[in-house]
């Protein structure tokens, strides 16, 4: 199949999450919009990497995976810390940090 | 053949991908994203790149989701309350710039003449690992102490607070 396809579907499923992270207040489900966005990302890379000869995308998209796992981590860490002072994950209840 | 099955693929990961955004539990959420992580693994095995599907199930599918499923099972049963005319007013804004976004997206990937096939230079583990270790040796070694800074991190942010903090919390 034509790289150009890949790259289609890509921009499909990276619109779909952004669309869901505007929509969704649930702050879980937003999460994992921003995870579904970057492994859009990532299907591209491997498609440019098989168009171009070339494995540095498919190395950029196993450091991604790994930075990707890492920031699941914290992230859910945060929120978990977060429902220590409030018990919602709404995201327009979560401003603890607004001034 | 091939075309035939990245067409039933994409459209599996389309339709979960939209079943992430719609469905009213977090968890159906996390199933939804599941199977949308497995079509990509697929579509990596289609792409010549099967070291990268593997470490898709074991790290996304094995890994990321069953963390986001736990969390969701601690804590995700808030509602999404909020009040119906700013629900709509949100509602019709994501839907237009998500539109705009993909026309924009679409058009920069359609217009643009991809160059001829390159040679495929395969994805299989060893050549990947030779590749990360000659080229990119320093990314990888960073990736080690950001997971380390990450475990570490999350530790101390999902321990319980302090007796005392509790306390002042309570206080104030």
């Amino acid at each position: 199949m034509d790289t150009t396809w890949y790259l289609v579907l890509s921009a499909c499923i990276f619109t779909v999450g952004a669309a869901g992270v505007l929509l969704r207040r649930n702050a879980l489900i937003i999460f994992m919009c921003v995870e579904m966005m970057l492994n859009s990302v990532n299907l591209t890379l491997v498609a440019f990497s098989r168009q171009w000869g070339n494995l540095d995308g498919q190395t950029f998209v196993f450091i991604i995976m790994a930075v990707a796992a890492a920031e699941v981590a914290i992230g859910l860490a945060v929120l978990i810390a977060h429902t220590h002072h409030n018990p919602s994950v709404n995201i327009d209840e979560i401003n603890l940090l607004k001034w | 053949m091939s075309n035939l099955f990245f067409l039933l693929i994409g459209a599996i990961s389309l339709a979960a991908a939209l079943g992430v955004v719609l469905s009213r539990q977090p968890v159906h959420s996390a199933l939804f994203l599941l199977a949308n992580f497995a079509s990509l693994a697929v579509l990596y095995v289609l792409l010549d790149a099967q070291f990268l599907a593997a470490a898709q199930v074991i790290i996304y599918a094995g890994g990321i989701v069953i963390l986001i499923l736990f969390v969701v099972m601690l804590i995700g049963h808030g509602s999404e309350a909020q009040p119906a005319g700013q629900r709509r007013v949100a509602r019709v804004t994501s839907v237009l710039l998500g539109l705009i976004l993909l026309i924009g997206l679409a058009a920069q990937v359609l217009t643009r003449q991809p160059a001829a096939e390159g040679i495929a230079s395969g994805g299989s583990p060893s050549d990947i690992g030779a590749h990360l270790f000659t080229h990119h040796l320093l990314p990888f070694e960073l990736v080690a102490i950001l997971l380390l800074v990450a475990l570490i991190g999350a530790l101390v942010m999902g321990r319980k607070l302090k007796p005392n903090l509790t306390a002042e919390e309570g206080e104030s």
